[in-house]
């Protein structure tokens, strides 16, 4: 059984139903039960063209719900002999659904949701699990948003801008439940690139691919979080870091530049160090410069000072920390970093036990209560 | 989305403004409360908001370890404690203004003479379980 290729031809089919007639919501209900046909029946009976299989049976499903809808009946009759799509139709298809489910009317959880289900191919039970709510909640999400999509038109064409930022969403979300959101978005991203030549699309999977790369030395096997300058860089995935490194040089060489490729560019430069002593950070501050520039985001000033604090020294990372909003998310935590190297680890501990106070998940706080029991245990032995 | 509690209080909340207790009130305002709360909660449900919602005992019991091979040590119900939580509804939102919005809601809950309670309730947002991936370049 093959879940995967399932998956994958999810869209595909989809598009095919609206290109034969069905309205969006009703492709999408046809399919996913046409899904749990083919999770039944596939392993004792595997079809010789899954695609033409799903087509087939999704559609039979599309018809049984029309024709129980007798006042349908004229509708259908017309679709009916309809033709069905080309190769090329197809990729269109699938590249209309990633607009519609990123569709601006959408709000971000909506979008995720319906991008998961419609174009990701995963059960509404999967992506509850994914996000923690009960399966009840997530149907409504995602039938809500049917709802709303439902008057905008399949081929109108969308914004690709919209469509990064829902996945740049799914991959945040990182991995909980029997789904990996991260990779999950990384294959959304890279079919999305593969229909695209859009340059943002290009430096999201390029910056998705560089972080996960990094993802086994992130974590401890205790789960504890592992900062950047005291990961085991023999655990990143270097293949993954040098496709990343490829896709971002291919987008920057086209001369569009946008905030995803310039978060690329530093997550190669860290990529590209094999010691924590030969990161460039000149070329990252500078980065960070584009950055702010692009976005003028506090996460992204807030990063510069770190940066500015390792290229020229911690009074210099302070200086730069000191223009902006103490009130910023994670201000703290960077100022008790950047007095640690300064070599005050009075302040440091203190700012350390505020920054794990406002900590927004339990690793970063359980991180940061770390590093202030470790400076507190230096201080009392000295 | 960010999942918020709304804590619900028997005691340690500040007085609502109709504050008459529940044993005081007609057994038609009872249904009329009792109802608000089942809608708010399919509405919710229905807004893909809902994640959770009981009730708790006013009772409860302070336990604690007390060495191996031992049984656990009970003590109270306190009757001097502070803070006694009442139940609470657990909610997943876009934003926190949201979430103050739906507490609110609920706090609007029918009591005696039908109005409003305008009970203090309790808005806590979750630690969320992983940390983000991209957000913190610096730290990962």
């Amino acid at each position: 059984m093959d879940e995967a290729l399932l998956r994958t031809l999810t869209p595909t089919v989809i598009g095919t139903l609206v290109r034969r007639g069905a309205d969006f919501a009703a492709a999408e209900d046809a399919v996913q039960d046409a899904q749990v046909e083919a999770v039944r029946v596939w392993p004792d009976d595997p079809p010789r063209d899954p695609k033409g299989w799903l087509v087939t049976v999704a559609w039979r499903k599309f018809l049984d719900a029309t024709r129980a809808d007798s006042s349908r009946r004229r509708r259908e009759e017309r679709i009916e002999s309809e033709p069905g799509p080309g190769p090329v139709e197809a990729v269109d298809d699938t590249l209309q659904l990633y607009f519609l489910c990123a569709h601006p009317s959408l709000t971000p959880a909506s979008s995720v949701a319906l991008t998961l289900r419609a174009v990701g191919g995963l059960t509404t039970r999967q992506i509850a699990q994914a996000y923690l709510v009960p399966e009840a909640t997530m149907a409504q999400r995602i039938s809500r948003a049917k709802r709303t999509v439902s008057g905008v038109r399949f081929n109108q064409p969308g914004d690709v801008a919209t469509v990064v930022r829902v996945l740049y969403l799914v991959f945040n979300e990182g991995y909980s439940g029997d789904v990996d959101l991260a990779a999950e978005a990384i294959r959304l991203t890279r079919q999305l690139a593969v229909m695209t030549k859009h340059e943002e699309v290009a430096g999201l999977l390029a910056l998705m691919l560089l972080h996960h790369a990094r993802r086994p030395a992130r974590s401890g096997s205790d789960g504890r979080l592992v900062p950047l300058a005291e990961q085991d860089r023999t655990l990143w995935n270097t293949r993954m870091i040098a496709e990343g490194v490829d896709v971002l040089q291919a987008a920057l060489a086209r001369d569009h530049l946008g905030e995803f490729q310039a978060q690329a560019a530093i997550a190669a430069l860290h990529a590209d160090a094999r010691t924590v002593e030969e990161t460039d950070w000149v070329q990252i501050v500078e980065w960070y410069d584009e950055l702010v520039r692009l976005t003028d985001s506090p996460v992204a000033r807030l990063n510069r000072a770190v940066a500015v604090g390792e290229a020229d020294g911690p009074r210099a990372g302070l200086a730069a920390l000191a223009e902006l909003d103490p009130a910023l998310p994670r201000h703290s935590a960077v100022a008790a970093y950047l007095h640690e190297r300064d070599g005050d680890s009075v302040t440091a501990a203190r700012l350390y036990a505020e920054a794990a106070r406002a900590a927004p998940n339990l690793p970063e706080r359980d991180y940061l209560t770390r590093q202030a029991a470790r400076l507190n245990t230096q201080l009392r032995s000295s | 989305m960010a999942k918020y509690l709304l804590l619900k209080h028997y005691r340690g909340a500040p007085a609502p403004v109709n504050d008459v207790p529940m044993d005081q009130w007609t057994p038609d305002e009872l249904s009329a409360h009792v109802g608000y709360m089942r809608d708010f909660a399919a509405r919710l449900e229905d807004s893909g908001e809902f994640v959770d919602s009981q009730g708790l005992s006013p009772e409860g019991t302070f336990v604690r370890y007390d060495g191996e091979g031992r049984p656990p040590v009970t003590d109270g119900p306190f009757a001097e404690t502070k803070d006694v939580i009442a139940g609470w509804m657990v909610i997943d939102v876009e934003t926190y203004e949201r979430a103050l919005e739906l507490a609110a809601e609920l706090s609007a809950a029918p009591g005696a003479g039908g109005k409003p309670i305008h009970e203090w309730l309790e808005v806590r947002p979750f630690l969320a379980a992983h940390s983000t991936i991209t957000e913190c370049t610096s730290g990962g």
